[in-house]
Protein backbone atom coordinates (compact mmCIF):
# COMPACT_ATOMS: atom_id res chain seq x y z
CA UNK A 1 0.00 0.00 0.00
CA UNK A 2 0.78 3.65 -0.60
CA UNK A 3 2.14 5.25 2.56
CA UNK A 4 1.14 8.54 2.82
CA UNK A 5 4.28 10.91 4.21
CA UNK A 6 2.11 12.79 6.09
CA UNK A 7 0.59 10.22 8.89
CA UNK A 8 2.96 8.61 11.24
CA UNK A 9 2.34 4.72 11.89
CA UNK A 10 -0.55 5.49 13.85
CA UNK A 11 -2.18 6.89 11.40
CA UNK A 12 -1.56 10.73 12.84
CA UNK A 13 -1.39 13.30 11.00
CA UNK A 14 2.84 14.33 11.34
CA UNK A 15 3.46 16.51 8.84
CA UNK A 16 0.96 18.60 6.99
CA UNK A 17 2.05 18.94 3.27
CA UNK A 18 -1.56 18.77 0.85
CA UNK A 19 -4.86 17.73 1.29
CA UNK A 20 -4.66 15.37 -1.46
CA UNK A 21 -5.12 11.94 0.27
CA UNK A 22 -5.85 12.49 3.63
CA UNK A 23 -9.25 11.18 4.97
CA UNK A 24 -11.87 12.92 5.85
CA UNK A 25 -12.00 12.17 9.86
CA UNK A 26 -8.34 13.81 9.64
CA UNK A 27 -9.73 17.14 8.35
CA UNK A 28 -12.90 16.99 10.67
CA UNK A 29 -10.16 16.42 13.76
CA UNK A 30 -8.93 19.94 12.43
CA UNK A 31 -11.66 21.80 11.68
CA UNK A 32 -13.64 20.49 14.68
CA UNK A 33 -10.32 21.75 17.02
CA UNK A 34 -10.17 25.08 15.35
CA UNK A 35 -13.85 25.39 16.65
CA UNK A 36 -12.31 25.27 20.20
CA UNK A 37 -9.29 27.98 19.47
CA UNK A 38 -11.96 30.27 18.19
CA UNK A 39 -13.42 31.64 21.53
CA UNK A 40 -9.56 31.92 22.77
CA UNK A 41 -10.44 35.94 21.07
CA UNK A 42 -13.04 36.66 23.79
CA UNK A 43 -10.83 35.67 26.93
CA UNK A 44 -8.65 38.24 28.52
CA UNK A 45 -6.16 36.27 27.69
CA UNK A 46 -5.74 35.31 24.52
CA UNK A 47 -3.31 32.48 24.50
CA UNK A 48 -2.99 29.03 25.64
CA UNK A 49 0.21 27.45 27.07
CA UNK A 50 0.16 24.25 24.72
CA UNK A 51 2.97 24.80 22.89
CA UNK A 52 5.11 26.50 25.44
CA UNK A 53 9.04 26.33 24.71
CA UNK A 54 8.24 24.69 21.44
CA UNK A 55 10.25 26.58 18.27
CA UNK A 56 8.55 27.41 15.21
CA UNK A 57 10.65 28.71 12.20
CA UNK A 58 8.19 30.60 9.54
CA UNK A 59 10.54 29.57 6.61
CA UNK A 60 9.61 32.25 3.79
CA UNK A 61 11.50 31.23 0.73
CA UNK A 62 8.56 33.22 -1.50
CA UNK A 63 7.29 36.73 -0.26
CA UNK A 64 3.49 36.67 1.71
CA UNK A 65 2.47 38.94 4.76
CA UNK A 66 -1.12 37.49 5.16
CA UNK A 67 -0.08 33.97 5.15
CA UNK A 68 3.26 34.74 7.45
CA UNK A 69 1.93 36.44 9.65
CA UNK A 70 -1.23 34.79 10.59
CA UNK A 71 1.01 31.29 11.19
CA UNK A 72 2.90 33.75 13.39
CA UNK A 73 0.04 35.02 15.17
CA UNK A 74 -1.20 31.36 15.88
CA UNK A 75 1.75 30.17 16.81
CA UNK A 76 2.33 33.30 19.41
CA UNK A 77 -1.19 32.15 20.45
CA UNK A 78 -0.21 28.76 21.21
CA UNK A 79 2.76 30.42 23.46
CA UNK A 80 5.60 28.94 21.11
CA UNK A 81 8.57 30.83 19.93
CA UNK A 82 8.58 32.07 16.54
CA UNK A 83 11.42 32.51 14.32
CA UNK A 84 10.63 34.36 11.04
CA UNK A 85 12.97 33.82 7.97
CA UNK A 86 12.64 35.37 5.05
CA UNK A 87 15.17 33.58 3.43
CA UNK A 88 15.20 34.34 -0.64
CA UNK A 89 17.19 37.28 0.70
CA UNK A 90 19.68 35.86 2.74
CA UNK A 91 21.47 33.02 2.45
CA UNK A 92 19.85 30.82 -0.76
CA UNK A 93 21.14 34.28 -2.63
CA UNK A 94 24.69 33.07 -1.19
CA UNK A 95 24.56 29.87 -3.05
CA UNK A 96 23.11 27.32 0.43
CA UNK A 97 20.68 24.42 -0.60
CA UNK A 98 17.52 24.40 0.56
CA UNK A 99 18.94 20.80 2.44
CA UNK A 100 21.59 22.85 4.00
CA UNK A 101 19.65 26.02 5.14
CA UNK A 102 17.44 23.02 6.75
CA UNK A 103 20.56 21.72 8.40
CA UNK A 104 21.33 24.80 10.01
CA UNK A 105 17.92 25.50 11.22
CA UNK A 106 17.30 22.08 12.67
CA UNK A 107 20.56 22.50 14.72
CA UNK A 108 19.03 25.53 16.07
CA UNK A 109 16.14 23.20 18.01
CA UNK A 110 13.59 23.75 15.91
CA UNK A 111 10.63 21.61 16.62
CA UNK A 112 8.51 23.13 13.48
CA UNK A 113 9.24 24.59 10.20
CA UNK A 114 6.18 26.51 8.29
CA UNK A 115 7.23 26.28 4.82
CA UNK A 116 6.46 28.64 1.94
CA UNK A 117 8.57 28.14 -1.72
CA UNK A 118 7.88 28.86 -5.30
CA UNK A 119 9.05 25.19 -6.04
CA UNK A 120 6.46 22.73 -6.19
CA UNK A 121 7.58 19.83 -3.84
CA UNK A 122 9.82 22.05 -1.39
CA UNK A 123 7.78 20.62 1.66
CA UNK A 124 7.67 17.49 0.80
CA UNK A 125 11.65 17.24 0.93
CA UNK A 126 12.15 19.11 4.17
CA UNK A 127 9.84 16.53 5.36
CA UNK A 128 11.57 13.76 4.02
CA UNK A 129 14.57 14.86 5.39
CA UNK A 130 14.45 16.46 8.77
CA UNK A 131 14.82 14.35 12.15
CA UNK A 132 11.50 12.22 13.19
CA UNK A 133 10.96 15.13 16.61
CA UNK A 134 10.44 17.97 13.63
CA UNK A 135 7.19 18.94 12.05
CA UNK A 136 6.73 20.69 8.61
CA UNK A 137 3.75 22.48 7.62
CA UNK A 138 3.11 23.21 3.89
CA UNK A 139 2.33 26.96 3.59
CA UNK A 140 1.88 26.89 -0.31
CA UNK A 141 4.43 25.64 -2.59
CA UNK A 142 4.93 26.34 -6.36
CA UNK A 143 1.65 25.66 -8.36
CA UNK A 144 1.22 22.70 -5.86
CA UNK A 145 -0.71 23.19 -2.79
CA UNK A 146 -1.69 25.32 0.04
CA UNK A 147 -3.25 23.52 2.36
CA UNK A 148 -4.23 25.53 5.10
CA UNK A 149 -5.83 27.87 2.81
CA UNK A 150 -8.26 25.00 2.12
CA UNK A 151 -8.83 23.81 5.15
CA UNK A 152 -9.68 27.29 6.64
CA UNK A 153 -11.81 27.98 3.41
CA UNK A 154 -13.42 25.02 4.73
CA UNK A 155 -13.68 25.73 7.96
CA UNK A 156 -15.64 29.10 6.43
CA UNK A 157 -18.07 27.31 4.45
CA UNK A 158 -19.12 25.19 7.89
CA UNK A 159 -19.57 28.30 9.61
CA UNK A 160 -21.86 29.70 7.04
CA UNK A 161 -23.64 26.79 6.00
CA UNK A 162 -23.09 23.53 8.13
CA UNK A 163 -23.72 20.95 6.13
CA UNK A 164 -21.79 20.42 3.77
CA UNK A 165 -22.76 17.53 1.43
CA UNK A 166 -25.67 19.50 -0.04
CA UNK A 167 -23.91 22.37 -1.68
CA UNK A 168 -23.05 23.96 -4.71
CA UNK A 169 -19.55 25.63 -5.00
CA UNK A 170 -18.28 27.80 -7.71
CA UNK A 171 -14.20 28.59 -7.56
CA UNK A 172 -13.72 31.25 -10.49
CA UNK A 173 -10.48 32.39 -11.47
CA UNK A 174 -6.97 30.83 -12.79
CA UNK A 175 -6.45 27.52 -11.67
CA UNK A 176 -3.80 26.43 -13.73
CA UNK A 177 -1.51 28.74 -11.63
CA UNK A 178 -3.23 28.29 -8.30
CA UNK A 179 -1.80 25.93 -5.68
CA UNK A 180 -5.13 26.94 -3.61
CA UNK A 181 -7.93 25.72 -6.10
CA UNK A 182 -6.08 22.07 -6.24
CA UNK A 183 -6.32 22.37 -2.47
CA UNK A 184 -9.60 23.31 -1.82
CA UNK A 185 -10.93 21.23 -4.73
CA UNK A 186 -9.46 17.99 -3.00
CA UNK A 187 -10.61 19.61 0.38
CA UNK A 188 -14.42 20.39 -0.71
CA UNK A 189 -14.62 16.66 -2.51
CA UNK A 190 -13.05 14.89 0.38
CA UNK A 191 -15.45 16.20 2.69
CA UNK A 192 -18.53 14.99 0.52
CA UNK A 193 -19.15 18.38 -1.29
CA UNK A 194 -21.83 17.21 -4.29
CA UNK A 195 -21.11 19.69 -6.52
CA UNK A 196 -17.79 21.58 -7.44
CA UNK A 197 -17.85 23.92 -10.63
CA UNK A 198 -14.72 25.35 -11.86
CA UNK A 199 -15.41 28.68 -14.00
CA UNK A 200 -12.81 30.29 -16.28
CA UNK A 201 -10.89 30.94 -19.55
CA UNK A 202 -9.77 27.77 -21.52
CA UNK A 203 -6.36 29.13 -21.12
CA UNK A 204 -6.25 29.45 -16.89
CA UNK A 205 -8.19 25.57 -16.08
CA UNK A 206 -6.00 22.95 -16.69
CA UNK A 207 -6.88 19.87 -18.95
CA UNK A 208 -6.97 17.26 -15.86
CA UNK A 209 -9.42 19.80 -14.26
CA UNK A 210 -12.85 17.17 -14.72
CA UNK A 211 -10.53 13.92 -13.45
CA UNK A 212 -10.56 15.73 -10.26
CA UNK A 213 -14.23 15.60 -10.68
CA UNK A 214 -15.12 19.36 -11.14
CA UNK A 215 -17.80 20.68 -13.79
CA UNK A 216 -16.02 22.95 -16.19
CA UNK A 217 -18.02 26.02 -17.47
CA UNK A 218 -16.13 29.01 -19.56
CA UNK A 219 -19.02 31.13 -19.20
CA UNK A 220 -19.43 32.76 -15.90
CA UNK A 221 -23.32 33.45 -16.02
CA UNK A 222 -24.12 29.99 -15.92
CA UNK A 223 -21.43 28.42 -14.05
CA UNK A 224 -22.62 30.83 -11.14
CA UNK A 225 -26.22 29.74 -11.76
CA UNK A 226 -27.73 28.76 -8.02
CA UNK A 227 -24.42 27.86 -6.21
CA UNK A 228 -24.07 28.15 -2.26
CA UNK A 229 -20.78 29.50 -2.63
CA UNK A 230 -18.41 31.39 -4.63
CA UNK A 231 -14.87 31.16 -4.12
CA UNK A 232 -12.60 33.90 -6.39
CA UNK A 233 -8.99 33.12 -6.89
CA UNK A 234 -6.42 35.77 -6.93
CA UNK A 235 -5.81 36.91 -10.59
CA UNK A 236 -1.88 36.91 -10.59
CA UNK A 237 -0.76 40.04 -12.58
CA UNK A 238 2.22 38.15 -13.57
CA UNK A 239 0.35 36.11 -15.58
CA UNK A 240 -1.14 38.85 -17.80
CA UNK A 241 2.34 39.46 -19.45
CA UNK A 242 1.64 36.03 -21.14
CA UNK A 243 -0.53 34.82 -24.26
CA UNK A 244 -2.58 33.61 -21.30
CA UNK A 245 -5.08 36.66 -21.05
CA UNK A 246 -5.56 39.84 -23.09
CA UNK A 247 -5.94 42.43 -20.59
CA UNK A 248 -7.25 42.87 -16.75
CA UNK A 249 -10.21 45.12 -18.19
CA UNK A 250 -10.78 42.15 -20.77
CA UNK A 251 -10.30 39.81 -17.70
CA UNK A 252 -13.16 41.82 -15.51
CA UNK A 253 -15.62 41.81 -18.37
CA UNK A 254 -15.86 37.82 -18.68
CA UNK A 255 -14.96 36.86 -15.16
CA UNK A 256 -15.06 39.75 -12.67
CA UNK A 257 -17.70 39.30 -10.05
CA UNK A 258 -19.69 41.90 -10.15
CA UNK A 259 -23.09 42.74 -8.45
CA UNK A 260 -25.54 41.46 -11.52
CA UNK A 261 -23.36 38.36 -11.66
CA UNK A 262 -23.94 37.68 -7.74
CA UNK A 263 -27.38 37.68 -8.06
CA UNK A 264 -27.37 34.71 -10.92
CA UNK A 265 -26.51 32.26 -7.62
CA UNK A 266 -28.85 31.65 -4.41
CA UNK A 267 -29.85 34.97 -2.86
CA UNK A 268 -28.02 33.42 0.97
CA UNK A 269 -24.66 32.36 -1.52
CA UNK A 270 -21.53 33.74 0.29
CA UNK A 271 -18.71 34.75 -1.47
CA UNK A 272 -15.20 33.96 -0.68
CA UNK A 273 -11.81 35.44 -1.46
CA UNK A 274 -7.82 33.73 -0.51
CA UNK A 275 -6.25 37.55 -0.25
CA UNK A 276 -4.86 39.50 -1.30
CA UNK A 277 -7.69 40.90 -3.93
CA UNK A 278 -7.40 42.92 -7.10
CA UNK A 279 -10.38 44.89 -7.03
CA UNK A 280 -11.57 45.80 -10.42
CA UNK A 281 -9.81 42.56 -11.81
CA UNK A 282 -11.53 39.41 -10.18
CA UNK A 283 -13.97 41.53 -7.88
CA UNK A 284 -16.12 44.68 -7.76
CA UNK A 285 -15.09 46.30 -4.97
CA UNK A 286 -19.15 46.54 -3.93
CA UNK A 287 -19.20 42.87 -3.94
CA UNK A 288 -16.03 42.68 -1.95
CA UNK A 289 -17.52 44.88 0.83
CA UNK A 290 -21.06 43.56 0.08
CA UNK A 291 -22.89 41.62 2.86
CA UNK A 292 -22.59 38.20 1.18
CA UNK A 293 -18.64 38.56 1.75
CA UNK A 294 -17.06 36.79 3.84
CA UNK A 295 -13.38 37.64 3.13
CA UNK A 296 -12.47 39.09 6.35
CA UNK A 297 -14.39 36.35 8.44
CA UNK A 298 -11.87 33.91 6.33
CA UNK A 299 -8.72 35.70 7.78
CA UNK A 300 -10.15 36.07 11.50
CA UNK A 301 -10.93 31.73 10.76
CA UNK A 302 -7.59 31.47 9.50
CA UNK A 303 -5.72 32.45 12.99
CA UNK A 304 -7.80 29.28 14.48
CA UNK A 305 -7.37 26.89 12.15
CA UNK A 306 -3.40 27.43 11.90
CA UNK A 307 -3.74 26.95 15.79
CA UNK A 308 -5.13 23.40 15.61
CA UNK A 309 -3.24 22.13 12.85
CA UNK A 310 -0.03 22.90 14.75
CA UNK A 311 -1.46 21.69 17.62
CA UNK A 312 -2.16 18.24 16.26
CA UNK A 313 1.27 18.39 14.54
CA UNK A 314 3.23 19.20 17.84
CA UNK A 315 0.77 16.38 19.73
CA UNK A 316 1.41 13.32 17.26
CA UNK A 317 4.46 11.09 17.71
CA UNK A 318 7.44 11.46 15.31
CA UNK A 319 9.58 8.31 14.75
CA UNK A 320 9.47 6.15 11.65
CA UNK A 321 6.42 5.27 9.66
CA UNK B 1 -17.95 -2.91 45.41
CA UNK B 2 -21.27 -0.89 45.88
CA UNK B 3 -21.23 1.98 44.29
CA UNK B 4 -23.31 5.07 45.50
CA UNK B 5 -26.67 6.44 43.62
CA UNK B 6 -25.53 9.36 41.98
CA UNK B 7 -28.72 11.43 42.25
CA UNK B 8 -27.71 10.98 46.50
CA UNK B 9 -24.06 12.45 46.36
CA UNK B 10 -25.45 15.41 43.55
CA UNK B 11 -27.69 16.20 46.93
CA UNK B 12 -25.22 16.23 49.39
CA UNK B 13 -22.71 18.52 47.29
CA UNK B 14 -25.79 20.39 46.89
CA UNK B 15 -25.78 20.89 50.67
CA UNK B 16 -22.71 21.40 51.25
CA UNK B 17 -22.25 24.36 48.60
CA UNK B 18 -25.44 26.12 50.03
CA UNK B 19 -24.15 28.02 52.65
CA UNK B 20 -21.16 29.34 50.77
CA UNK B 21 -23.62 31.15 47.78
CA UNK B 22 -23.12 34.69 47.29
CA UNK B 23 -25.26 36.82 44.49
CA UNK B 24 -21.41 36.42 42.78
CA UNK B 25 -21.19 32.55 42.58
CA UNK B 26 -21.11 30.69 39.73
CA UNK B 27 -20.57 27.29 38.75
CA UNK B 28 -18.13 26.17 36.03
CA UNK B 29 -17.57 22.38 35.15
CA UNK B 30 -15.01 20.13 33.83
CA UNK B 31 -16.11 18.36 30.25
CA UNK B 32 -17.16 16.00 30.28
CA UNK B 33 -18.08 14.50 33.57
CA UNK B 34 -17.90 17.82 35.86
CA UNK B 35 -20.12 19.51 33.50
CA UNK B 36 -22.73 16.76 34.11
CA UNK B 37 -22.56 17.14 37.56
CA UNK B 38 -22.53 20.87 37.22
CA UNK B 39 -25.79 21.53 35.38
CA UNK B 40 -27.55 18.98 37.21
CA UNK B 41 -26.42 21.11 40.61
CA UNK B 42 -27.17 24.29 38.86
CA UNK B 43 -31.20 22.76 38.91
CA UNK B 44 -31.56 22.60 42.90
CA UNK B 45 -30.67 25.80 44.33
CA UNK B 46 -33.95 28.92 44.65
CA UNK B 47 -32.11 30.71 42.68
CA UNK B 48 -30.53 29.59 39.42
CA UNK B 49 -26.71 29.76 39.17
CA UNK B 50 -24.55 30.83 36.20
CA UNK B 51 -23.44 28.04 34.48
CA UNK B 52 -20.44 27.40 32.70
CA UNK B 53 -18.11 24.73 31.01
CA UNK B 54 -14.42 24.14 30.53
CA UNK B 55 -12.65 21.84 28.54
CA UNK B 56 -9.15 21.81 29.95
CA UNK B 57 -7.19 19.80 26.80
CA UNK B 58 -5.16 23.15 25.37
CA UNK B 59 -3.83 23.16 29.47
CA UNK B 60 -3.17 19.65 30.13
CA UNK B 61 0.76 18.51 31.09
CA UNK B 62 0.56 15.87 29.71
CA UNK B 63 0.26 17.01 26.15
CA UNK B 64 4.32 16.56 25.49
CA UNK B 65 3.75 12.85 25.89
CA UNK B 66 0.11 12.14 24.67
CA UNK B 67 -0.55 15.14 22.13
CA UNK B 68 -3.84 16.65 21.93
CA UNK B 69 -6.90 14.72 23.14
CA UNK B 70 -9.03 13.78 20.42
CA UNK B 71 -12.07 15.48 20.85
CA UNK B 72 -11.12 18.74 22.18
CA UNK B 73 -14.78 20.85 22.71
CA UNK B 74 -15.05 24.81 23.45
CA UNK B 75 -15.25 26.33 26.72
CA UNK B 76 -18.23 28.36 27.28
CA UNK B 77 -17.99 30.75 30.33
CA UNK B 78 -21.05 32.80 29.43
CA UNK B 79 -20.00 35.81 32.75
CA UNK B 80 -17.42 37.69 33.83
CA UNK B 81 -14.93 35.77 35.96
CA UNK B 82 -13.35 38.42 37.37
CA UNK B 83 -14.67 39.09 41.03
CA UNK B 84 -16.54 36.35 40.99
CA UNK B 85 -16.95 32.79 43.47
CA UNK B 86 -16.09 30.07 41.92
CA UNK B 87 -17.51 26.92 42.00
CA UNK B 88 -15.31 24.31 40.17
CA UNK B 89 -16.74 21.25 39.71
CA UNK B 90 -15.76 18.23 38.40
CA UNK B 91 -16.89 14.42 38.42
CA UNK B 92 -14.08 12.63 40.23
CA UNK B 93 -10.76 13.63 41.86
CA UNK B 94 -7.70 11.88 41.64
CA UNK B 95 -4.28 13.06 40.60
CA UNK B 96 -5.62 17.07 41.12
CA UNK B 97 -3.80 17.23 37.79
CA UNK B 98 -6.91 18.16 35.59
CA UNK B 99 -7.88 20.46 38.56
CA UNK B 100 -4.81 22.49 38.13
CA UNK B 101 -5.45 22.92 34.70
CA UNK B 102 -8.76 23.85 35.12
CA UNK B 103 -8.01 26.56 37.05
CA UNK B 104 -5.25 27.91 35.23
CA UNK B 105 -7.16 28.11 32.37
CA UNK B 106 -10.08 29.68 34.56
CA UNK B 107 -7.25 32.64 35.64
CA UNK B 108 -7.36 33.67 31.83
CA UNK B 109 -11.13 34.55 31.81
CA UNK B 110 -10.18 36.52 34.65
CA UNK B 111 -9.48 36.87 38.50
CA UNK B 112 -11.97 35.20 40.35
CA UNK B 113 -13.03 36.44 43.88
CA UNK B 114 -12.81 32.97 45.43
CA UNK B 115 -12.51 28.64 43.41
CA UNK B 116 -14.21 25.89 45.92
CA UNK B 117 -13.60 22.63 44.44
CA UNK B 118 -17.28 20.74 44.23
CA UNK B 119 -15.98 16.56 43.13
CA UNK B 120 -18.84 13.80 42.77
CA UNK B 121 -16.31 11.34 43.79
CA UNK B 122 -12.74 11.70 46.10
CA UNK B 123 -10.82 8.42 45.65
CA UNK B 124 -7.48 9.84 46.44
CA UNK B 125 -4.25 9.27 44.91
CA UNK B 126 -3.22 13.01 44.57
CA UNK B 127 0.32 13.94 42.81
CA UNK B 128 -0.65 17.87 43.72
CA UNK B 129 -1.36 19.72 46.94
CA UNK B 130 -5.01 20.42 45.71
CA UNK B 131 -8.05 19.61 47.79
CA UNK B 132 -12.03 19.42 47.61
CA UNK B 133 -14.03 21.34 49.83
CA UNK B 134 -17.55 19.85 48.68
CA UNK B 135 -16.99 16.20 48.62
CA UNK B 136 -20.13 13.81 47.68
CA UNK B 137 -18.16 10.56 48.27
CA UNK B 138 -14.99 9.35 49.71
CA UNK B 139 -14.00 5.71 47.89
CA UNK B 140 -11.08 3.92 48.40
CA UNK B 141 -10.10 2.45 44.82
CA UNK B 142 -7.16 0.28 44.14
CA UNK B 143 -4.43 1.89 42.37
CA UNK B 144 -5.41 -0.17 39.10
CA UNK B 145 -9.03 0.52 38.95
CA UNK B 146 -10.65 3.48 36.82
CA UNK B 147 -13.92 4.84 38.21
CA UNK B 148 -16.06 6.56 35.37
CA UNK B 149 -18.87 8.71 35.52
CA UNK B 150 -21.79 7.74 32.33
CA UNK B 151 -24.91 9.40 31.29
CA UNK B 152 -27.41 7.45 29.45
CA UNK B 153 -29.67 8.60 26.45
CA UNK B 154 -32.29 9.50 29.23
CA UNK B 155 -29.48 11.82 30.55
CA UNK B 156 -29.38 9.16 33.74
CA UNK B 157 -26.05 9.54 35.10
CA UNK B 158 -24.59 6.49 36.65
CA UNK B 159 -20.30 5.32 37.95
CA UNK B 160 -18.82 2.75 36.56
CA UNK B 161 -15.72 1.03 37.67
CA UNK B 162 -13.35 -0.48 35.39
CA UNK B 163 -9.46 -2.16 35.19
CA UNK B 164 -7.39 0.17 34.15
CA UNK B 165 -5.54 -0.53 30.51
CA UNK B 166 -1.75 -0.45 29.98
Amino acid sequence: MHKNPQLNKHGELQHLLTIDGLPAATLRHILDTAESFLNIAEREVRKVPLLRGKAIFNLFFEPSTRTRTTFEIAAKKLSADVINLNIGTSSQSKGETLLDTVNNLSAMQADMFIVRHSESGAAHLIARHVEPHIHVVNAGDGRHAHPTQALLDMFTIRHYKQDLTRLRVAIVGDMLHSRVARSQIHALTTLGVPEVRMIGPKTLIPTCAERMGVQVYHDMEKGLKDVDVIIMLRLQNERMRGALLPSAQEYFKYYGLTAEKLALARPDAIVMHPGPMNRGVEIESSVADGVQSVILSQVTFGIAVRMAVMSILAGSEGGEQ
Amino acid sequence: MQLPEIDALILEMARQIKPHLTAESALVGIHTGGAWVAEKLSELFDVPLPFGTLDISFYRDDFSRIGLHPQVKPSHIPFEVEDRHIILVDDVLNTGRTIRAAMNELFDYGRPASIRLAVLVDRGGRELPIEAQIVGAHLKLAAAQNIQLNRGESGRLSLSLHEKTA
